[in-house]
């Protein structure tokens, strides 16, 4: 059987895969934007907790991504089989990258830019705000973009605790041993993947000033 | 403002007696002990060596800094007992480079101030205006531009505008022609002290250049290692005997060595 003809054969099962990995993906990135984000603001005036913040979340990130499902699923209420569980590793996942660039982001603003703001008789609201927020919003969205990327991808391993998505078709392809079987998964993750890279540079490009 | 009539002008910056050092050990002072008057509409230059303390000096006035001790006064109330986003709002601050926002247009730059200030935007759009007409840059061409899109001293231009908006009385200025080509820094040097008499401000200039220094100052405070060492209007400052003094001094005679 060629690639081919089991994509025509399974067009709807593809892509009814291929929206439930998209929305793995969409609401792990949007609760992982959630969390990181405003952590990432909290941490700027922060330098003892910004260590141990961006230290658990390099940890998370280490930690191979099957294994780190296989973790999750002994623990009570996150843990478990299917999606929840898979949301949680995947979130764990996209920490990094946003937390890390939203804090690079705001941190890496020209000193005199932060000075004159001071000077000015702004307040450290109005400047995190105003100032540093706007001017880091590139950064920040690179890190988003990265960990998006990162996501669709690792969420293809999610399948092996039963979340669904584009994995269903590789990890069934490999148990076959069947390449059309394992492309049916891959391709399209690829292509998200890919899409979404496009799409967050774009938008990224848009905000850049200077 | 206190307006006395008083036969001495009251200061409207004083140092009394100002200690800042930078982990709080006094054998290694940025400023040492120092006590200094500065007078409404003063164009006050401090003067010095890179490392002598003058920046530190300056950002003692908009307690961007606080002294170690001793007592810094604006305009009657230590620094330490001003609400400092009060405070800093009625200095305005130009640095060298100009620090502008970068995501801001020209005319939001300028109405930094005011719009921190609340003030209604009929106002705002209209002293932007009034304040890009005062810096010599035509306000149809200019009020929608971005900074990057300025040069060197257009952006400074900006950057006195800014300072200027919300109508200070004290105006804090950190080498801020500095980083600008020669030419373009004696143009805005000669517009600045025509537009420093016309504003009757109170005016702290930073710089390390004594060209600079005679030119704008009603009188200059020359700084080492922390310490005023001489203190004169320009007429007299090159009178004064002191090696710092005199060091300065050959550099603006290597200058006409060379032109000779």
């Amino acid at each position: 059987m060629t690639p081919w003809q089991f994509f025509a054969g399974h067009r709807t099962e593809i892509l009814e895969a291929t929206a439930a990995h998209l929305s793995l993906v969409v609401i792990s990135m949007a609760i992982a934007i959630a969390i990181a984000l405003p952590l990432g603001m909290f941490i700027v005036h922060r330098p003892a907790l910004r260590n141990i913040a961006l230290g658990m979340a390099s940890v998370f990130q280490t930690i191979p991504s099957l294994a780190l499902f296989g973790f999750l699923i002994p623990i009570p209420f996150i843990g478990g089989i299917g999606r929840r569980t898979a949301i949680v590793a995947l979130v764990l996942y996209a920490l990094l990258p946003i937390l890390r660039n939203t804090y690079v982001g705001l941190t890496g603003i020209d000193p005199a830019v932060l000075q004159a703001a001071e000077a000015m008789g702004m307040t450290n609201t109005q400047i995190l705000w105003r100032v540093r927020l706007p001017l880091a919003l590139p950064v920040i969205l690179a890190g988003i973009r990265t960990a998006t990327v990162i996501t669709i991808g690792v969420a293809t391993i999610a399948a092996a605790i039963g979340a669904g998505g584009l994995g269903t078709f590789i990890f069934r392809g490999v148990a076959m041993v069947s390449d059309a079987v394992i492309l049916a998964g891959a391709i399209p993750a690829a292509l998200l993947a890919i899409l979404a890279d496009i799409l967050l540079a774009r938008i990224e490009r848009r905000l850049k000033v200077t | 403002m206190n307006a006395q009539a008083s036969p001495l002008p009251e200061a409207i910056i004083r140092f009394d007696n100002v200690t800042y050092s930078v982990r709080g050990k006094q054998s290694n002072a940025i400023i040492d002990a120092i006590s200094l008057e500065i007078h409404a509409g003063d164009t006050l230059v401090l003067l010095g060596r890179s490392g002598s303390g003058k920046t530190t000096l300056l950002k003692l006035i908009n307690a961007m800094l606080s002294p170690q001790s001793g007592t810094v006064i604006v305009q009657g109330r230590a620094t330490s007992e001003w609400d400092v986003i009060r405070l800093r709002r009625g200095i305005g601050y130009v640095i060298q480079e100009g620090g502008l926002f970068p995501h801001f247009t020209v005319a939001e730059n300028i109405a930094l101030v005011p719009t921190l200030e609340k003030w209604d935007p009929a106002r705002i759009s209209k002293r932007v205006v009034e304040l890009l007409a005062v810096v010599g840059l035509d306000p149809a061409e200019f009020t929608i531009r971005r900074p990057h899109e300025l040069s060197g001293g257009q952006r400074q231009r900006v950057g006195v505008a800014r300072a200027l908006a919300a109508d200070p009385p004290i105006l804090l200025m950190d080498e801020p022609f500095g980083a600008l080509d020669p030419v373009t820094r004696a143009e805005l040097q000669r517009e600045f002290s025509n537009l420093a008499r016309r504003l009757g401000k109170t005016i702290v200039f930073v710089t390390h250049d004594l060209r600079e220094a005679l030119l704008l100052a009603s009188r200059i405070v020359l700084l080492q290692s922390g310490r005023i060492v001489a203190s004169a209007p320009p007429r007299e400052f090159l009178h004064i005997n002191h090696p710092e003094v005199k060091a300065f001094a050959s550099s603006l005679d290597a200058v006409a060595g060379a032109t000779s």
